[in-house]
């Protein structure tokens, strides 16, 4: 039982990550109606970007700020130059653009910090609570902390600010918000800056634990697109549900189901997928589209 | 549409001079092994041979409108089952082809099913995350497919009678498949199946009414791709005679679609510009740094994207076609449109005149977002 628990924190662990690209992922798909397939490299971008921050002297807790900084600008710069000119294009087109970026972003990294694994700082010390004989890491609580902050500060900004609103009704409805005065394509790059910089939450948190190299978000990216498409695409509060019980699962399958093993874990997202698509296509908390033709 | 009509559209008028090009083409093709070094004539294998694969890919993305983030998984089947059945049954090279074909045909049917649910991005994920899959799936099976140290087979040999060079044999050898293959896919589209395609591709709802068994139609077009990936995967084993599960990784999946873009997409020529970027880009760029070919592939994927959707094989027509405009336009000027001048607060949304002949449709996914709580569930339309 102990040990199931401790499979179960563990999981929790892993799962705040996934949850928190998750949550780039929705909240760019509930503004642009677009799957970025990039937003894993643009964290894994971010997170070099604290790398050379910190492997500079700057200290890590200086160094967070000032990435998120960075990775805000560098969102809306993607949004302007990259997706800007094929929003409202065929989703083939979106697609492939967003994969185009991916490669690019994925070289650049390669090229700008080499191929060669880094080391990236725990920002959070060692040891950790004893609770009833399971065992919780600080930095599993860490990450679960932080994600929850981001989440706290999101919903503020959502539903307590001027700028919030704003950008709900651009989600809602361009049109009608565009008729009525909201410069649209703004809100879009704010969209995008602030999904960079959740993204890039994702990358620095998970960087210790994989350490850091150009390929480091691919599997990440596969588990959120999991955790995204259990939760509901246009779901915020779906998509960190669904990450952490992507966590869970992933930790759990690849602890107690012998043929799959560690080695294997990487076929829980894809049977997730497959099974919320063929069930329930739009997700735990997901609204279903309704098409017309 | 209108330059896959003209592509794919019988022109008598043309037939000669077509005939005359296929000769020429057929001409170089055969002349080339014995002028070329061997290193060469192994490029233009590798060519054809990612030509096969990414026909196979055309005809699910270019023609079909579905998009595969996978292909590599087919690519990796076929080669696994040709080297598989080489190591474990020795039946010769020439019985592996049709059963690797079938194999993934097969295995592309089975995919096929969920793409009848699955439309666009939600395709590209599922096919994104078995690629990545697959890999760790071929090392776990280490009894059958040799784990991570891969399987070592015997390469395609020539016959004594030929006289040839091992490299011109296995050229000859795979420009004959490849010949077939790129002709199959020719016909397959000229067919009933191939107009069902395109009229599933232009509009799903007007292809149904009009009597196309929409289910039937893409779960075949995502199983004929598959097979074309395959039996490429069957050549990448007579030619390499090596297979591990890392030069499957999901970059190669990724790399494929990316060489039919650049190539172009629903473009019959497109496979075959699309397979020389993808063999000739890495290996030329590579000399600069590894990271190289990276950034050359992301940044061509996005400029093709935006300034010639048609990707290399549709570029002189696009170019005829901008000149052909440009000429008239001399000696009329066009008068500016008053209400095409966008409010200080809209964003400028209409792009340059070289733009992709997309609809820029801004404000239509909200028209169909805004649906009641109360609405009925997603209808499937099958």
């Amino acid at each position: 039982m102990t040990d199931l628990l401790q499979q179960v924190v563990e999981g929790l662990g892993s799962g705040a990550v996934y949850a928190s690209l998750a949550l780039a992922l929705v909240l760019i798909y509930r503004f642009t109606g677009i799957v970025n397939f990039a937003q894993g490299e643009l964290a894994m971008l971010s997170t070099y970007v604290a790398w050379q921050l910190v492997a500079s002297g700057m200290p890590f807790w200086l160094a967070l700020p000032v990435t998120l900084a960075v990775s805000f600008a560098g969102g809306m710069l993607v949004e302007r130059i990259v997706i800007r000119p094929v929003q409202g294009a065929p989703e083939l087109t979106v697609v492939i653009v967003t994969v185009g970026l991916f490669i690019f972003v994925n070289a650049l990294a390669g090229l700008i910090w080499s191929f060669t694994v880094k080391d990236f700082p725990q920002p959070f010390p060692d040891g950790g609570l004893d609770l009833a004989g399971v065992r919780v890491d600080w930095s599993a609580l860490g990450i679960i902390g932080v994600v929850a902050v981001v989440m706290g500060l999101l919903y503020l900004l959502f539903q307590h600010t001027s700028t919030g609103l704003v950008m709900r009704a651009v989600a809602g409805n361009p049109a009608s918000a565009r008729l009525s005065g909201i410069r649209v394509g703004r809100v879009l790059m704010l969209g995008w800056g602030l999904a960079a910089t959740v993204g890039a939450v994702s990358g620095v948190l998970v960087a210790p634990v994989l350490f850091l190299e150009p390929n480091m978000m691919g599997g990440v990216l596969i588990y959120a697109f999991a955790a995204a498409t259990l939760g509901g695409f246009d779901s915020p509060v779906g998509a960190v549900v669904g990450g952490l019980f992507v966590g869970v699962a992933e930790t759990l399958t690849g602890a107690y189901v012998g043929v799959i093993g560690a080695d294997l874990k990487v076929g829980v997202p894809l049977v997730i997928i497959l099974a919320v698509l063929l069930v329930r296509p739009q997700g735990l908390f997901g609204r279903a589209a309704v098409e017309r033709a | 549409m209108n330059t896959i009509t003209t592509a794919l559209g019988t022109d008598r008028a043309r037939r000669p001079r077509a005939a005359l090009t296929v000769l020429l083409t057929a001409a170089v093709a055969v002349g080339a092994p014995f002028y070329l070094a061997p290193f060469q004539v192994f490029q233009l294998t590798m060519v054809l041979l990612y030509a096969v694969a990414l026909a196979g890919l055309n005809l699910l993305v270019g023609f079909g409108g579905q998009i595969s983030l996978g292909h590599g998984a087919f690519f990796a089947a076929g080669a696994y089952t040709t080297a598989v059945m080489l190591d474990r049954y020795d039946t010769g090279h020439l019985a592996t082809l049709p059963v690797a074909a079938a194999g993934c045909f097969l295995l592309g049917l089975g995919f096929g099913v969920p793409a009848l649910r699955l439309r666009g991005l939600y395709l590209a994920l599922v096919t994104l995350s078995f690629a990545v899959f697959l890999p760790p799936l071929l090392k776990r099976l280490e009894p059958v497919t040799g784990g991570s140290m891969g399987l070592t087979v015997d390469k395609l040999q020539p016959p004594a009678w030929s006289g040839l060079a091992e490299d011109q044999w296995m050229y000859f050898v795979v420009l004959a498949v490849t010949a077939v293959a790129l002709l199959l896919a020719r016909n397959l589209l000229r067919s009933r199946v191939g107009r069902a395609l395109l009229a599933v591709r232009d509009n799903e709802s007007a292809a149904e009414v009009m009597g196309v068994r929409l289910s039937l139609h893409k779960t075949l077009a995502f199983a004929w791709s598959a097979m074309f990936a395959g039996v490429a995967g069957c050549l990448y084993t007579w030619v390499i005679g090596f297979v591990s599960p890392d030069s499957f990784s999901f970059v190669l999946s990724i790399t494929l679609l990316a060489g039919l873009v650049v190539g172009g997409l629903g473009s019959l020529y497109g496979p075959l510009l699309g397979a020389a970027f993808v063999m000739y880009v890495p290996s030329v760029s590579q000399d600069l740094s590894e990271a190289a070919p990276g950034v050359v592939f992301g940044l061509l994927i996005i400029t093709v994207m935006f300034v010639a959707p048609t990707g290399l094989a549709g570029l002189p027509g696009r170019v005829l076609g901008a000149v052909a405009r440009r000429l008239p336009r001399t000696t009329t000027t066009r008068a500016p449109i008053p209400e095409a001048a966008p409010a200080p607060d809209a964003e400028p949304e209409s792009r340059a005149e070289s733009g992709p002949p997309v609809t820029l449709t801004p404000a239509d996914p909200a028209v169909v977002d805004a649906e009641p709580v109360g609405a009925p569930p997603r209808t499937e339309k099958e």
